[in-house]
């Protein structure tokens, strides 16, 4: 086990936890937020994406150890967040009440927005790619594409 | 109005003015399992009034309404509820939705399968909703001294109109709940339906989008450990030894043990390959990863491996030579072979398929000599709490089954074989456990899609009509054929065999089972069925509806051609069918399964000589529609999972192992390779609501391999179609 301190959802946490720990489980297991979910383990769902810096990762394949001081933000971040971004993404996903199960949604909500960071204004073809790592099993691509051009709409 | 005899009697309600629902939720946290709004948990109640099994009113007039069934992403959580508030007459904005528990006195068929939830619950619901409104009226009524006849409600407020006098259920709420239940109710003229037909937001919607703990998987309790199992890495292997005490050695890790869910006597809810598996019990999900992956694990045979080689040659063998079970003749069909002017005969096949919840396998147990208390995502709450009740000798009063929100079902969990597991687990160790499966024991794990093989053949005569229909339908295991569907009734000649192949993996239901597979290959066989004829796919059909609905073959037949043929005039009025449009390639596909009927046109178009599905029209014929928008929802979801399996998913098996065991090998599809445009059409007809959450996926992997077949003169008989370097443009 080793301690370190890291910032989420931009408060600072002291972890202790084996260095080779996915952040995934770290926030889980040892911060309780469990918005972030566990779907594969090896980065090819993307039910874990959370942003580190602003941009998407997936928290199954990052050690604790090597995060340091960079910024972590979760969907439980996002969901408290002030910033326009976050809100009008948020908006989107209800006006077209995009889930079945739910279970990707964080996931697909976490990468949308950091596509949206990057790229305010995407092309269908812009969705795809910054999209195509996340899987939803109920079949949500149409509304998920829908959502992020309505808020891709309200941000231009 | 209807009036309906009540089933209910007096002890089925609870007369209870319970404080509030904390004490029922076993742990959870009570706002985090139902859905008070901000606005409403600013005013919840002081009070909380039982009034039936399905709704407490509070004080303030505010109405818990229990939703029974579980909720898998169907969103019955959402519509099961409007059919109660509808009953009742009360604003929706009033109404806080919460998760019932497994309660086999107060629900009947908790259950969430064969897209039966709206279906059965239907009247049950309207009554619940109705007999409840019927006696705040009565408790209003009698306050007032008038008769209950002279009063009307609007949106939770009782009115007698003659001294313009108003009272609000919250009011009420007390004194109703002490009141006998009527014998007879009346339930609302569906043209008076105010809640019942508007698009209405899913009740989880805000709290799925902030990341609440709503899942199995989230659930914590303090104290609990987490536990991992290890199972059979081959169907046909069993364990042998482990290193043991290595694994108790490891950081973090409490208990290592074999646990055995062998049930005594098995139900049909107890498939399982793999009863025998080592647990691992520890402090986190990441010690206990770590110690699962340190095994090192001596298996032995005790069945033959399997591969899929040996799987197409006996699918194959047994559409020849396997013992046939007669499953329905009408006239005689080799008679009319031997006589048709054109005989077409086709095969086709699917592969097994895995589930693929995203959310994997997991559930949380805590259970001890005297009692058990299991809670997580099942689909079959009530058979878990007796399979658990069976194997561990624990009364049946003493299991309670707590449901969670799933991250999807589609079958898998009506299987609750990691219940008993998560169940023995903490019984052995006398802890309170949350048991987790991988990515990778999810997906090896069985209860996969059985693969099946099927032979069509069809005999025109010299006018090219159809004289003569046969199915012959295998599978691992089970037969994929329903013999009294379409296009029997239609064909004076019909033979329909059934033929099924025994195997050490373990199979069961996958969304829409059976016809999930067979819809697209009997669709697929008319699309070329019909261009032999000569004739336009759509009209051909229809010929053999009108000819069902005019000179119905047989007696069986368990589809009503009138709707069917209804569905399919809708889509094509709706695409503009036989309108061309260059570049576009449109294909067609009906079918008739779990009470709904479906029809679906789908237009590919080819971009750099790739395909591209540009749209999918969708006409349902599903009676009522509660929630449009949840509904819409399920039909897209339907088109694009069917889509996904037939096109691109595929389990296979070396050696008695799957060889696909996470998605970096497993194809699922992927947001680029969903439809563009999806566009679903209701026939609004006011029958009594059926299922939605499987009919739209069987028929769309026909209307796929007919579109396909457009645009590259291809026909695709195996699926997944992606192998079959289809040639386009």
């Amino acid at each position: 086990m080793a301690k370190f301190n890291i910032n989420i959802n931009g408060t600072t946490k002291k972890i202790d936890a084996d260095p080779d720990t996915p952040v995934l489980w770290v926030l889980r297991d040892h911060l309780d937020l469990v918005g972030t979910k566990y779907g594969c383990g090896i980065a090819q769902c993307g039910a874990c994406t959370v942003h580190l810096n602003g941009s998407a990762i997936r928290s199954c394949s990052v050690a604790i150890s090597t995060v340091g001081d960079q910024k972590i933000t979760t969907i439980e971040g996002i969901s408290k967040s002030s910033e326009k971004l976050e809100n009008i993404v948020k908006e989107a996903w209800l006006t077209h009440d995009v889930a079945q199960c739910g279970y990707c949604q964080s996931g697909q909500i976490m990468n949308a927005t950091a596509l949206l960071k990057i790229n305010p204004n995407p092309s269908d073809t812009d969705i795809d790619r910054a999209m195509t790592g996340n899987i939803c099993r109920c079949g949500t691509y149409t509304r998920i594409k829908t959502a992020i051009k309505t808020a891709a709409a309200q941000l231009t | 109005m209807t009036l309906v005899k009540t089933k209910y009697n007096r002890r089925s309600f609870l007369k209870v003015s319970a404080a509030s629902g904390g004490g029922m939720m076993l742990g959870f946290s009570w706002l985090a399992s139902c859905n008070p709004t901000k606005e409403q948990a600013l005013s919840m109640p002081e009070s909380w009034f039982d009034i039936n099994a399905f709704i407490k009113i509070g004080e303030n007039g505010l109405v818990t309404i229990f939703s029974p069934n579980p909720e898998i992403g169907q969103n019955i959580k959402t519509s099961m509820p409007m059919v109660v508030a509808e009953e009742l007459d009360v604003a929706w904005k009033n109404v806080i939705v919460e998760q019932a528990a497994l309660d086999t006195h107060k629900y009947e068929r908790q259950i969430a399968g064969g897209s039966q939830s709206i279906r059965r619950g239907w009247q049950g619901l309207r009554m619940a909703g109705a007999t409840a409104r019927h006696m705040l009226m009565e408790a209003a009524a009698n306050e007032w001294k008038v008769t209950v006849s002279s009063l009307s409600t609007n949106e939770g407020i009782i009115k007698h109109d003659e001294s313009n006098r108003t009272m609000s259920y919250g009011q009420m709420a007390a004194t109703a709940s002490t009141l006998e239940v009527p014998e007879n109710i009346e339930l609302k003229d569906p043209k008076d339906f105010k809640i019942i037909g508007q698009p209405t937001k899913n009740v989880d919607g805000e709290k799925i989008i902030s990341g609440a703990p709503l899942f199995g998987l989230d659930f914590k309790r303090e104290g609990m450990k987490i536990s991992m199992i290890e199972h059979s890495p081959a169907f046909g292997m069993k364990l042998k030894g482990f290193n043991e005490e290595v694994i108790k050695s490891m950081p973090g890790i409490s208990d290592v043990l074999v646990v055995n869910t062998a049930p005594k006597e098995a139900a049909w809810s107890n498939v399982n390959a793999f009863t025998e598996v080592i647990a691992i019990v520890g402090n986190t999900t990441w010690q206990v990863m770590k110690a699962k992956k340190a095994l090192i694990v001596e298996w032995e045979w005790d069945s033959p491996a399997e591969d899929s080689q040996d799987h197409e040659f006996k699918l194959a063998q047994s559409l020849q030579t396997g013992v046939k079970e007669l499953a329905r003749k009408d006239g005689n069909a080799e008679e009319a072979f031997k006589k048709a002017h054109n005989v077409i005969e086709k095969t086709y096949s699917a592969p097994f398929l895995a589930h693929n919840t995203m959310e994997p396998m997991n559930f949380f147990a805590d259970v001890s000599k005297a009692k058990a208390e299991l809670i997580g995502p099942i689909q079959t709450p009530e058979a878990m709490g007796k399979s658990i009740s069976n194997l561990l000798d624990i009364p049946i009063e003493n299991v309670t089954v707590m449901l969670t929100r799933m991250g999807g079902g589609f079958g898998r969990r009506l299987y609750g074989n990691f219940g008993l597991e998560a169940a023995t687990i903490s019984y052995n160790t006398g802890k309170p456990i949350k048991l987790i499966y991988t990515r990778e024991d999810d997906m090896t794990q069985g209860v996969y899609r059985p693969a099946y093989k099927v032979k069509y053949r069809a005999a025109l005569d010299e006018k090219n009509e159809l004289i003569g229909f046969s199915i012959h339908g295998t599978g691992i295991h089970g037969s994929p054929v329903f013999e009294n569907r379409f296009p029997a009734g239609a064909v004076p000649n019909y033979l329909a065999e059934k033929m099924s192949i025994d195997s050490n993996i373990s199979t069961g239901a996958w969304r829409a089972p059976r016809s999930n597979f067979i819809a697209g290959a009997e669709q697929s066989f008319l699309d070329e069925v019909a261009e032999a004829a000569g004739k336009d796919p759509i009209d051909f059909r229809l010929e053999l509806f009108d000819r069902a609905i005019k000179n119905p073959i047989g007696t069986d037949n368990d589809y009503d051609p009138q709707r069917y043929a209804g569905v399919l005039e809708l889509v094509r009025d709706k695409s503009n069918w036989g309108v061309k449009t260059e570049g576009v390639y449109r294909g067609v596909s009906a079918y008739f399964c779990h009470n709904t009927y479906v029809a679906q046109v789908l237009d590919m178009v080819l971009i750099n000589g790739k395909h591209k599905i540009k749209k999918v029209w969708c006409a349902i014929d599903c009676g009522i529609v509660i929630n449009p928008e949840g509904a819409i929802n399920q039909a897209e979801g339907g088109i694009i999972d069917g889509i996904g399996h037939a096109m691109y998913s595929n389990l296979t098996f070396d050696k008695g192992s799957p060889i696909q065991k996470n998605f970096d090998t497993y194809s699922m599809i992927r947001h680029h390779q969903a439809p563009s445009e999806i566009e679903v059409f209701f026939v609004d007809n006011g029958i009594d609501p059926t299922g939605l959450g499987e009919p739209t996926l069987p028929p769309i992997s026909g209307a796929l391999a007919n579109a396909i077949y457009q645009a590259s003169g291809q026909r695709l008989y195996k699926q997944p179609f992606i192998q079959q370097d289809i040639k386009l443009g």
